[in-house]
């Protein structure tokens, strides 16, 4: 009967969108792609802000010097061929042919120094290569030179820097902006353009195919490689609701649905028109945060007291539903990258011990303070830790409580100082995506600079010591150790505590293929059949 | 309205909750969350701030948004027709049905399809909005693959396309408001029945449908018109959800999506656009009085 009914409703919507279609012909013939993202695309500037959606909404209409591929090596994108001194001190880089800017410029020597002059006021690895860099300076509209006051192993490392803030190359007339300043012009010189006029914040955001892009040779690994488009059109439609957004993919409104949430993957996964994957090989990484500037994880001992109770696999299960989409780790460096390592791990793994966090917490002489957790209830990968937190610190006989609020209230909150009487917190949760914790230099969490560090605070100068000499590692073993050791450091002192890694996997339909294996979501190579 | 743009004004000041936080991202510290915050100006004094605001509403400009940089006329433009269309469509689905229910509820009183629709009105008050569509979309979008499971099209891009993105929304807007109407309807006719006149029309030979349509229903119109205004002003409101549901660009989602990020110039705009709504359909109900009721003079 639902086949007749379902038949009947076909044809008399076929007449009818026939007849829509005869007023705009041209746009049925494209081939389309209709991608559900994360999160609504609200600031445009990769630059000024570090929120992923943008750095995405980046990768589509800009493009990189360099690029990291998946073997975790720097690949050049824009770049044609490079020299490096001697004396590690000077670098020459020649753009590749044919690069041009969506309004038909070139891409010139001046429009890369402006952008990564940007760059590196915001972002942290760029701000460490700015204060190793004397000058930059073009040489000619196509090559330009970099001058180093000391030497930086990481001058390429940063160049092809991953997640947020990524350098991406502007036009030189935007990239003079101040970089605490939302651009609002959108062209690059990457696969795609972005359509302003059909920009709808809250809702839809349209791209087209750059057909002046010329692709590299190489096929796509992350970001390196080939960015072939096989699509005319993309179309970023954003749902806000995660059941409407699988009646849309099911129903073949949406082709790709970027990150499920864990309580809808049975119910995709029954469809045999769509596949669901975890193409995300690095997938993020949730934490707890203390506060160091009040009692009582002011000490050490009450933070390592945490770290004896915390439960990985109950966090992987509570923010990704199934053990199959994350699993612990524990290393302060995301898992499954060349630093992550179990050094120094012992009291995150294995069974949970409660006397010894008694004993710890008797030893830090904690009188009862009240622990206040933020918590951010629109957020579930927050709230789900935060409900874990809780429980974990009244096993403990702590006087804790959750102070629920929106994520928007949340990181206001977080910026306070004050004590937990005058409006302060005492611990929060976040997560980073697995690119943003590889090694010390973009792990801005583990730093111990005080007032200048992240929310919480904390200071432990021979975190920065450790961290320096990582910087100065000359090759892999050396650096290697150098990350081992600020490793062991952040388990004795625990400027935050790991929870696991989790991946929220990507829905597809049958007729899409090219997906690209990577931690950001790219959509070139994707095809449509 | 000059109230109202200070309370807004006020309330949003005082509420927590910090935009240069929200735009500067997670990995952001003090120092350029701070930074920013003077860029846009949310360090200066209330006052100032409030000044500057009201300055640039006695020009026509009601701001540009702290995020996306467009001008929040922009926003409320590219969002006033789909919530218009709702909103018209779930209106027109309301009364087309329930006036005509609630007539008939009170025309054959005491009988069974008196009893069919006060059930009715009783369900469609008590399944929630987001739970009629979700039914609304397994079977239409789903199961039968007849309409859109969300989205808008703009009506020049043609009427049909238009109209099925706006069919699942109308019914699941509309329920509650043919429950709430066709009760109201009810009452006010049972009312009016009972009169002198109606039996004196009736004992003058008219038909039921004459004395229904031309004495009854008329001389019931005026609370059945209040609470077709108070009901629009009602399904404004309403639309957040079922704009959520559907995935539609209207209005309602913007108010939401700049409450949650702190976006004041937008949060201020639609409180005022809104104020200013309410007070013209509260004045067009009560002009509409003296057309259903020529005793009525203001």
């Amino acid at each position: 009967m639902i086949k007749l009914f379902r038949s009947a409703g076909r044809a008399a919507t076929t007449v009818m969108f026939a007849a829509t279609l005869l007023s705009g012909p041209a746009l049925a013939q494209q081939k389309v792609l209709k991608f559900i993202p994360q999160a609504d695309l609200r600031i445009l500037d990769p630059i000024a802000t570090t929120a992923y959606i943008t750095r995405n909404h980046g990768y589509m209409v800009y493009d990189t010097l360099f690029a990291m591929d998946a073997k975790f090596q720097v690949k050049p994108q824009m770049i044609d061929k490079w020299d490096i001194s001697k004396d590690n001190l000077t670098y020459t880089f020649t753009l590749r042919d044919g690069l041009k800017f969506h309004d038909g410029q070139p891409v010139r020597s001046a429009d890369c120094i402006a952008s990564i002059d940007r760059w590196s006021k915001r972002d942290t690895l760029g701000q460490k290569l700015a204060e190793a860099t004397e000058a930059w300076s073009a040489v000619d509209d196509k090559t330009f030179r970099l001058k180093l006051k000391k030497p930086f192993p990481l001058t390429l490392e940063a160049l092809a820097k991953p997640s947020s803030n990524v350098p991406f190359i502007m036009p030189e007339r935007i990239a003079k902006t101040d970089p605490f300043k939302n651009i609002e012009d959108v062209t690059g010189s990457g696969p795609f353009k972005m359509v302003k006029a059909e920009w709808v914040p809250g809702s839809k955001v349209v791209y087209v195919k750059n057909t002046d892009y010329v692709p590299r040779k190489e096929p796509p690994s992350w970001a390196s490689g080939g960015k072939v488009v096989k699509v005319d059109r993309v179309e970023w439609i954003y749902i806000p609701d995660s059941a409407t957004a699988a009646a849309a993919l099911n129903a073949g409104e949406a082709d790709i649905w970027e990150q499920l949430p864990p309580d809808l993957i049975p119910v995709l996964a029954k469809n045999k028109s769509i596949t669901v994957e975890n193409i995300d090989p690095l997938g993020s990484m949730g934490m707890i945060r203390f506060n160091f500037l009040h009692p009582p994880f002011n000490n050490e001992k009450m933070r390592q007291a945490v770290l004896y109770m915390v439960n990985q696999q109950d966090y992987v299960i509570g923010i990704a539903g199934d053990p199959k989409n994350g699993h612990p780790c524990f290393s302060y460096f995301t898992c499954g990258t060349p630093l992550s390592s179990e050094i120094g791990a012992d009291p995150l793994k294995g069974k949970r011990d409660l006397d010894k966090a008694k004993q710890l917490v008797k030893e830090s002489g904690y009188k009862g303070e009240k622990i206040v957790i933020i918590d951010a209830t629109d957020q579930p990968i927050v709230h789900s830790q935060s409900l874990l937190t809780l429980d974990i610190l009244k096993k403990m006989g702590l006087n804790a409580e959750i102070q629920a609020g929106d994520w928007g209230t949340l990181i206001t909150r977080r910026a306070v100082k004050e004590p937990v009487e005058k409006g302060g917190w005492s611990i929060f949760h976040t997560w980073l995506v697995g690119p943003d914790m590889v090694n010390p230099a973009v792990n801005f969490p583990i730093r111990g600079t005080g007032e200048k560090a992240w929310f919480g605070w904390p200071t432990d100068a021979k975190m920065e010591e450790l961290r320096e000499a990582w910087f100065n590692a000359s090759d892999a073993a050396s650096s290697k150790a150098a990350a081992d050791a600020v490793q062991k450091r952040a388990f004795e002192f625990v400027p935050l505590i790991p929870t696991g890694q989790f991946i929220l996997p990507t829905a597809y339909r049958s007729n899409i293929s090219g997906l690209i294996i990577a931690p950001i979501n790219l959509l070139w190579n994707v095809e449509k059949k | 309205m000059a109230v109202v743009a200070f309370v807004v004004f006020s309330l949003l000041y005082f509420t927590p909750g910090d935009p240069a936080a929200i735009l500067a991202g997670d990995a952001a510290t003090d120092d350029d969350i701070r930074r920013i915050r003077v860029k846009l100006g949310l360090d200066d004094p209330f006052f100032v701030r409030f000044g500057g605001w009201v300055w640039a509403l006695l020009h026509g400009d009601l701001g540009t948004s702290i995020f996306t940089n467009l001008p929040v006329t922009h926003l409320i433009g590219q969002r006033v027709e789909p919530t218009l269309a709702l909103t018209l469509c779930a209106l027109v689905v309301s009364v087309a049905l329930a006036v005509p229910l609630g007539v008939l509820a009170a025309a054959r009183v005491g009988t069974w399809i008196d009893r069919a629709v006060m059930a009715f009105s009783v369900l469609g008050f008590s399944v929630p909005v987001f739970v009629l569509a979700y039914i609304l979309i397994l079977t239409f979008s789903i199961q039968l693959e007849w309409l859109p499971v969300q989205g808008y099209r703009p009506i020049r891009e043609g009427a049909w396309e238009w109209l099925r993105h706006l069919i699942l929304p109308s019914i699941a807007l509309g329920t509650v408001y043919i429950a709430l109407i066709a009760r109201i309807t009810r009452a006010s006719m049972l009312d009016v029945l009972a009169q002198d006149y109606i039996r004196t029309a009736q004992a003058k030979g008219l038909s039921s449908t004459a004395v229904l349509s031309g004495h009854a229903l008329k001389n019931a119109a005026v609370p059945i018109m209040t609470i077709i205004g108070i009901g629009i002003a009602l399904l404004i409101g309403g639309a957040i959800v079922t704009e959520t549901v559907f995935a539609l660009p209207g209005i309602g989602r913007l108010t939401v999506d700049a409450i949650l990020r702190r976006d004041y110039p937008i949060i201020q705009g639609v409180i005022l656009m809104f104020s200013a709504i309410y007070v013209l359909i509260n004045l067009a109900v009560d002009l509409s009085y003296m057309f259903f009721d020529p005793r009525i003079r203001f």
